[in-house]
């Protein structure tokens, strides 16, 4: 019997985030700062 | 340092300051939650920016030190996900976006009226032409079109604040006409948009 095999093996491919993503996430974390006074929160952003 | 430790540890570690952390994280669970997203948008570039959202939400929930270790990390991360995804869907159900294809471009039937730049330089030189050409008219033919067409005024209203008859007005109009149009065929000139 004749078996038919698809050209195109890998159908699916994985989703992952680019680096270029995962480098922005982690160059924002390094770069917000969060500062308490009096009870009030603030974010910099030491960019 | 990915394998070494759980997430609660590596949680901690980060809320302390070790950024290595948050990079163990991601990566972690890059493919979980980047495969969730596109399971609900099927876009990549989508994927991409919902998934950079959630963890933009995720680093500030921890660096404000708000995060609960009631909840796993994961579970807790993918509700933030699946609630980005949901303002999505919500901001493109109020902004639906429509892209033109080969066979059929939106453009095509709904339009700008206006002219563009290039027709509008073309309108203003062809304006300024007639000027000239009508102010060669002999005065009281030039008097009659001028009100016609620039005033907009009716034979009845030219033919009382010129003092002639209406058949006289539109006389004159008539063999305005005729001489603007025998300047242009003679001079060669073109008057077209």
């Amino acid at each position: 019997m004749e078996k038919i095999y698809s050209k195109e093996q890998k159908q699916c491919d994985l989703v992952q985030a680019k680096p270029e993503t995962i480098q922005f996430l982690l160059n924002f974390s390094k770069s917000l700062e969060i500062t308490e006074a009096k009870g009030i929160q603030f974010e910099t952003n030491l960019n | 340092m990915e394998a070494q430790f759980d997430d609660p540890i590596l949680i901690k570690r980060y809320i302390k300051g070790d950024e290595r952390a948050l990079e163990a994280l991601i990566n972690r669970h890059n493919q979980r939650i980047s495969s969730f997203i596109y399971s609900k948008v099927n876009d990549r570039g989508i994927t991409e920016d919902i998934f950079q959202d959630t963890f933009i939400k995720v680093i500030r929930t921890l660096k404000k030190g708000t995060y609960s270790e009631e909840g796993k990390f994961l579970p807790w991360v993918m509700r933030i996900a699946h609630n980005l995804i949901i303002d999505h869907f919500r901001k493109n159900r109020r902004m639906p976006m429509y892209q033109g294809s080969d066979s059929f471009n939106i453009f095509s039937v709904m339009g700008d009226e206006k002219l563009n730049i290039e027709g509008q330089l073309i309108k203003d030189q062809i304006d300024s032409d007639l000027t000239l050409l009508i102010d060669e008219l002999p005065p009281d033919q030039r008097e009659v079109l001028v009100m016609r067409i620039y005033k907009d005024m009716s034979f009845k209203e030219i033919s009382e604040n010129t003092g002639v008859s209406i058949n006289t007005a539109l006389g004159r109009m008539r063999y305005a006409l005729i001489n603007l149009r025998k300047v242009i065929s003679e001079n060669d000139i073109i008057l077209t948009n």
